[in-house]
């Protein structure tokens, strides 16, 4: 009881003299571990020889039977940041960083046992849906907690954070091959092991997180703060409820913004590899091609930062303006750095893209709690990022399928990718669209004032827009 | 003011903190680093 009384948002609300600069810390002892999730694949190879060790057996897991595994686990994501986005918000961060460490370290065991027992669906159910569970809730609570610390930069806190989910797989990659190493013998490939340490050491990171994330106290304000006066439209200074949000067209025009930003940034980064070698035959090699991959990466999460901390100054709209306007004439110019043999503009391109791509995630949540303010951020961003499932569908298709008719076509491999290329930037113009028709939120979406004293959960019963 | 309604960050726990998180997000980004410098051999 005393322990659970402790995750209690009543038991998170910070006492004066708690410094603001305390929460990036937390928010990222979660978000770099999560973020593992994009280093998962470093485990398919070996998954695939548990029973053969040197080579695949016949009764070994195939591939494509372990792909299963992180899509699952992005379809809970998406999933669970939508269902317990409320929760979460109403909690409090420590409940829902505990919540998402105990998912998160317990999907890991799961999965450990599904190794040992070489059972499939346990791994589906242990990191695929435990673990994307956590990495929905984990996902969304540190961030809506930033948004309320840091209400002067919301574009740069969130930008931490979510830095830190581009970040973890930095971490996760070199020490999963290093555990995997110590742990893998004559008869054993090691992965099991390796599942149940990083189980616990993300659980303890995690937790660190949740024992030392704080939530503003009511009224609270940063030093010298002055919220912006009516004169910026595009800043709310009124909430919106969580429902309240889903009938508003500020949220869909988001959605497909969000969406297809992130559609045409994921196509691109699963299919960098192959896509360079393939434009510049002879000129990139499968090892350079590797260190392009890993320099995106960085630029995915140096993106995610920098954009969102440039947004602070130049405002949410302005920056996704950028993101639609700059990707449309670089993703132009990707066929023509291709047909000249212009590696040096072919990576530019693609590492100023991939920036915006990683922007596009860390800026949506400071442009929702501009439309619709900070109470309920943290669940519509949770709602929101059902854009991102979407997005993880259509973006990896579109790139597979137009080379793979292009090329059956007979367009020359080099030449295959032209196409895909002017069709996001296509995507990018209607985003621009959607971007541009985003308005202030109407007044009668707005929480009324009697709505602030009540408990957030009676407003489920009289949503503003219900009742106006 | 009661200390006890007082909850003072002291440097030395920020440090602490940022250093807990940093140090391994530096470690990964410098091993990236290393290995997406093949893409300049």
């Amino acid at each position: 009881m005393g322990v659970l009384s402790f995750l209690n948002r009543d038991h998170t609300i910070a006492k004066p003299g708690y410094s603001r600069w305390m929460v990036p810390p937390a928010a990222l002892c979660v978000h770099l571990c999560i973020g593992q999730a994009y280093a998962f694949s470093v485990f398919n190879l070996p998954m695939t020889k548990l029973i053969g060790i040197t080579q695949s057996a016949p009764n070994d897991w195939k591939l494509t039977e372990l792909g299963w595994i992180f899509s699952l686990a992005i379809f809970f994501l998406g999933v669970s940041s939508a269902v317990f986005g409320r929760w979460v918000e109403e909690g409090g961060p420590r409940k829902a960083m505990f919540t998402a460490a105990c998912c998160w370290a317990g999907g890991f065991f799961i999965s450990a046992i599904g190794v040992y027992a070489h059972t499939l669906w346990l791994i589906y159910l242990g990191y695929g849906v435990l673990g994307g569970i956590a990495l929905g809730i984990g996902y969304i609570s540190p961030v809506s907690t930033l948004i309320k610390w840091f209400p002067d930069r919301p574009g740069m806190a969130t930008g931490m954070a979510i830095m830190g989910f581009g970040g973890g797989a930095f971490i996760a990659s070199p020490l999963s091959v290093w555990l995997m190493s110590k742990f893998h013998t004559a008869t054993h490939v090691g992965v099991a092991e390796t599942f149940i340490v990083l189980g616990v050491v993300y659980f303890f990171f995690m937790i660190v997180g949740s024992i030392i994330v704080r939530i503003p106290a009511p009224g609270w304000r940063p030093e010298g703060y002055v919220a912006p006066t009516a004169s910026k439209k595009l800043i709310s200074q009124n909430d919106v409820y969580v429902y309240d949000a889903l009938k508003t067209p500020q949220f869909w025009l988001i959605w497909w913004v969000l969406c297809l930003n992130v559609t045409a940034g994921i196509g691109v980064l699963g299919q960098a590899s192959a896509m360079s070698q393939e434009m510049f035959p002879g000129h990139i090699t499968p090892v350079a091609a590797a260190g392009f991959v890993g320099l995106m990466s960085l630029f995915n999460m140096g993106g995610r930062f920098c954009w969102a901390s440039i947004s602070d100054y130049i405002g949410r709209r302005n920056t996704y303006f950028v993101f639609m306007l700059l990707g449309f004439a670089l993703y132009c110019t990707v066929p023509y750095t291709g047909s000249v043999g212009s590696v040096a503009g072919f990576v530019i391109c693609f590492l100023v893209i991939i920036s915006m791509y990683g922007g596009g995630f860390s800026t949506v949540p400071a442009y929702l709690k501009d439309m619709f303010g900070t109470r309920y951020v943290g669940a519509i961003h949770g709602l929101l990022l059902t854009a991102w499932s979407m997005a993880g569908i259509f973006g990896p298709v579109l790139v597979n399928y137009i080379r793979e008719y292009n090329v059956t076509h007979g367009v020359p491999k080099a030449q295959a990718y032209n196409t895909t290329m002017y069709i996001m930037a296509g995507l990018l113009v209607i985003g621009f669209i959607c971007n541009f028709f985003v308005k202030a939120v109407d007044a009668r979406y707005h929480m009324r004032a009697e709505d602030e004293g009540t408990e957030p959960g009676a407003n489920a019963t009289a949503p503003a827009a219900a009742r106006a | 003011m009661d200390t006890g309604n007082l909850e003072k960050t002291t440097t030395l726990q920020l440090v602490i903190a940022w250093g807990f998180v940093g140090i391994p997000l530096i470690f990964g980004v410098v091993q990236t680093l290393i290995n997406s410098m093949t893409l300049f051999k």
